[in-house]
Parts: structure tokens; sequence; C-alpha cells
């Protein structure tokens, strides 16, 4: 154990609104899915809304614009969840029925301290990084990843020493 | 040991054929194993399987029989596995690997995936129509494994299921893994299609260490 856990924040510009019936696909398989996520090993938390299944409800990057949040304990229980678990993999497979291709990067993944749940503000500056510089220690891909930092048994209060990189806090179903 | 010397090791027919048993088996296989399953005698099986071991091509690892520990358990067995690590010789000197991230990368950012699956699924339909036009009288499962075989996908058969040990695309498929997981399925759909195949569907359902696509026997499901 690092004492880290791994974030991310994935967006999609819908094609429609949630309750049209092009949504329909999307909104009805998010459920299950996300209770698939509850149970898969490694998970830790999801962003949800009251106002509609996980957090299909929540638009902080304008009215088009869905969010979902995630924290795993490490970096392979997502990856495992998000690409060898079938019925999500089915699930992102056919994402572009129902979300417009991003040409920018759509999906953050960053390293908090345990126990740590990250904002949305966080999450969004994170995927802000990674557009502006690309992967690194402190705002990452799966392609490009980045291991957590080094100080394993440092306590969760103290102050990082200036060159760490500072993590950040951070759902499951990808949206993007 | 280059490329074109590791890969001239299965040079060798008696030891390609163990190579491919080891290879085909997800599990770690005996030497007793690979010998009776490839008609040979345990010492040559050994020497040959030693042989590919020092390429790099199988791995060895030990482990007791399940339920045996403690002293006068026994020696741990020596097991075989398929390595993990890819080796590649092209001659004269081609890289399509280079070219399919590529075009990985911008089907992902333009969003040309339906059309990928679509490209996918008339190539798969082509190579099955293929198959059961020289093959006409096969049974469905023999028609889908001998050519999901020779595609390198090393079907195996799982209850009434056509389960798949290798993925032909697997360092892509890991970058890109919905994108080529589409485009595997839509290939594995329209082979299906092709070769007039009703009675398996292909389905989304990874294994560990294993091809995405399992090929689900139909007539087992209810809906």
């Amino acid at each position: 154990m690092t004492g880290y856990h791994l974030a991310e924040l994935n967006i999609g510009t819908a094609r429609a609104p949630t309750d049209s019936p092009e949504m329909a696909g999307f909104m009805a398989g998010i459920i299950p899915v996300n209770a698939l996520a509850d149970t898969a090993p490694g998970f830790v938390w999801r962003l949800a809304d009251g106002d509609g299944p996980g957090a299909t409800a929540l638009r902080p990057c304008g009215p088009d614009v869905m969010v979902n949040m995630s924290v795993w304990e490490d970096l392979e229980s997502l990856r495992h969840f998000a690409y060898r678990n079938g019925p999500h993999l089915d699930f992102m497979r056919r994402r572009r029925s129902w979300f417009h291709p991003m040409a920018v990067p759509y999906l953050v993944l960053w390293w908090v301290p345990a126990g740590h749940i990250p904002g949305l503000d966080e999450a969004l500056s994170r995927l802000d990084l990674l557009r502006r510089d690309g992967p690194g220690p402190r705002a990452f891909t799966f392609r490009d990843p980045y291991p957590p930092p080094a100080q394993a048994t440092l306590p969760v209060e103290a102050p990082l020493p200036v060159e760490a990189p500072l993590p950040v806090r951070a759902p499951v179903a990808q949206t993007g | 040991m280059s490329e074109i010397s590791v890969i001239a090791v299965l040079d060798d027919p008696v030891r390609r054929n163990l190579y491919d048993y080891v290879s085909a088996r997800g599990d770690g296989v005996s030497r007793s194993e690979a010998a009776a399953a490839t008609g040979i005698g345990r010492t040559l099986a050994a020497f040959h399987l030693d042989r590919l071991a020092e390429a790099g091509l199988v791995e060895i690892t030990f482990a007791r029989p399940p339920g045996r520990t403690g002293p006068g358990a026994g020696r741990p067995a020596k097991l075989y596995r398929r390595a993990a690590a890819e080796h590649h010789v092209s001659v004269p000197p081609r890289d399509y690997r280079a070219a399919a991230e590529l075009l990985a990368e911008v089907v992902d950012l333009t969003g040309a995936e339906p059309e990928l699956q679509r490209s996918a699924r008339s190539r798969g339909a082509a190579a099955g129509r293929a198959a059961r036009e020289q093959a006409p009288g096969l049974p469905d499962g023999d028609l889908v494994s001998g050519t999901l075989s020779a595609q390198g996908y090393q079907p195996y058969r799982d209850g009434g299921d056509v389960r798949l040990r290798n993925c032909p695309f697997h360092l892509l498929a890991s970058r890109h893994p919905p994108l080529i997981c589409g485009m595997n399925l839509a290939l594995l759909e329209g082979l299906l299609e092709g070769a007039e195949v009703t009675s398996l569907t292909a389905r989304l359902d990874p294994r560990p260490g294993e091809c995405c696509v399992v090929l689900e026997n139909s007539k087992n499901k209810d809906d």
C-alpha cells in the first residue's frame, strides 16, 4: 500500500438531452454499470448526485457536458474495471452513439492521499493541467501513467517537500 | 539473443509443436503433460522445453500440486507457460504497428469508431463466407475453431462456448481498449454472420490474460 488512492475524472459532450430517445440506452445502462463499480475490487468512491443516476445530472462544464469522477485503491483496479469488466467494456464500446468525439483529453487520472475525496474543482484543474502540459505526475492517463509519490510513510497532514508532486484528491462509468 | 535467433529456435517441428501446445494452454504445463500431448518422450520434451525457456519463449514456474504441503509433499513441479514478450522479425523492415497506433489514435480522436466497426464486420463476414465455401458441411464449432485458429486466436471449448486464449491485437488493445475490443467484436460477429453460424453469438466478456470476446452457445441462453 502506498498511502495513495487513484482518482479519475472523465467528461463527455452528450449528443442529445438525457431524456431523449437517443440517450435512452446510456441512461438505462448507467445504473447496472454503476452497481457493478460499487462492488468491483479496489473501488473506493464515485460521484453521485440525487437528481439522476450516478453523476448524470451534474453540469459543471456546461449544459451538454456530462461528468463522472471516482476513486480507486490503485490504477490496476480502475483499469481492470474500466476495460476488463464485460458490461462496462461493452458500455464503452458503444459510447459514440451517445457522446461526441473530443479532440482534447477527456479523461484524467491523479493520485490522492488515501481517504481524501476530490472535489470537482480540483478534478477539473487536473484535467486542465493534462490538457496544457500533457501527462505528468500530477495528471496522467492510462496510456502514460505515473506512480504515486514515493513518501509511503508520510502522514496525510504533513507538508510535502516542494519538489514532490502534490497529489490531488478524485467514478467509474466512463462517459468519454 | 537477437529477434531472429529467438524465432529461429522454433524452426524444428517437434519444438514448434511443443511451443504451440504450451502457448495454447493458459495455465502452467508440466513436462509430462506436454510430452503426452505432443506424442514424444519426456526426456526429449524436457530438452526442447529448456531450449524454449533459454530463448525466452516460455517461462518456468514451480508449483506444488494442490492439497500438498509440508515435508514429504514432494518436489514442486516444474511448469512451463508461454512468455508474454512479443517477438517480431520483418524482412524487408516493416512497422505496421507504428501505423496501427497512429490510425487508432486518429479514429479515437475523430470518433470514427462506428465506421471502424462496420468495416471490421464486413471484413469478418468475408472471412466467414470464405471459410464456409471451403468447408460447407463442417459443423459450426469446427468451422469457427478452425478459422479462428488460423487467425491466431487460440480457441478452446468451455462447456458449449468457445473462448479465445490469445488476443491478436494485444498491445494495441491495451492502449485503446474500447476501440480495439469493439473492432474485434465486430470482426467476430461478422465472421459468424458470413459463415452462417447461428449456434454461437459473440459477446464481450474478458477473462484475465485472454481475448475479450466469448462465442456463446446460443442454444444455452434463455433470451
